[in-house]
């Protein structure tokens, strides 16, 4: 596993970790009251867990194993600028919205997470391709 | 395809089915004057897709694919993955049950179903990452 996917994966497990934990409370408390606060959690909850684990594992799993260049995977200054537009993304938008942030932080986040996708579609575009092409390029 | 992968993959695609046919039903309550249990299953359709489909398919790839744990036990430990597979499925239809007859009663019981369904799948999370943060590893 490369360098950037584990970078992505473990990141996407704390997303993980934290989106179930944001959930259980949000659950907890739809059953048994705890306090009425902890529904601000909930765009956090969805945030850390859609993008943050699904998206992000996604871009992980793809950056491992979409067909290489001999053995090369392009240049990852992208990849690298994708996973920090990305996770900065979801915290600004996940928790500039749990936390009432003024709505322009919540929309630099969307704009991180646009930035992030267009990042990593700039490296997986042209791996995106026939295994005669990379038989190809390799002579 | 390991044992527990496909228990896990086929009993997502189960989930998939059955979110979207749950789906149909909040979507056909006020056309067919449905039960208004119905309109209780809005959280738990959103829930069966992306708990029961999405991360329960990932679960079951990312034991079957992800670098191997050890020579001796490559897909780390099984006890843990059972566990896993209980606690996520226990608590995910545990909330299918107690979610929407919260809505048509009254009864405590319901609200303390929810809270446990929440710390089942709260603890099938925290599981999922201790188990595979070790096999997010390189070559």
């Amino acid at each position: 596993m490369t360098r950037p996917s584990l970078w992505f994966l473990r990141s996407a497990l704390i997303h993980l970790a934290l989106g179930f934990t944001f959930g259980g409370l949000l659950l907890w408390n739809k059953g048994v009251p705890i306090h009425p606060l902890l529904w601000r959690l909930l765009p956090a909850h969805m945030e850390f867990l859609l993008l943050g684990w699904t998206v992000q594992l996604a871009m992980g799993v793809a950056y491992w194993i979409l067909p290489r260049f001999y053995t090369q995977r392009g240049d990852v200054r992208p990849v690298w600028l994708a996973f920090v537009l990305l996770n900065g993304g979801v915290w600004l938008a996940g928790m500039g919205a749990t936390l009432a942030a003024p709505a322009w932080v919540i929309l630099a986040g969307r704009l991180c997470e646009a930035g992030a996708a267009a990042a990593f579609a700039f490296n997986a575009w042209p791996r995106v391709k026939p295994m005669a092409l990379a038989a190809s390029h390799r002579e | 395809m390991p044992f527990l992968t496909r228990l896990f993959v086929k009993t997502a695609l189960v989930y998939f089915i059955a979110a979207l046919v749950v789906g149909v039903l909040v979507m056909a309550r006020p056309i067919l004057n449905l039960p208004p249990i119905v309109a209780g299953l809005s959280p738990v359709y959103f829930h069966l897709l992306m708990v029961g489909w999405v991360t329960q398919l990932i679960m079951g790839v990312a034991h079957w694919m992800f670098p191997k744990f050890s020579r001796e036990e490559p897909r780390g430990r099984d006890w843990l993955t059972w566990t896993i597979y209980g606690l996520l499925n226990a608590g995910l239809l545990l909330r299918v049950i107690a979610e929407p007859a919260r809505t048509v009663s009254d009864a405590s019981l319901w609200g303390w179903l929810l809270a446990l369904s929440a710390l089942l799948q709260w603890l099938a999370g925290m599981g999922f990452v201790a188990h595979l943060w070790p096999r997010v590893k390189g070559h």
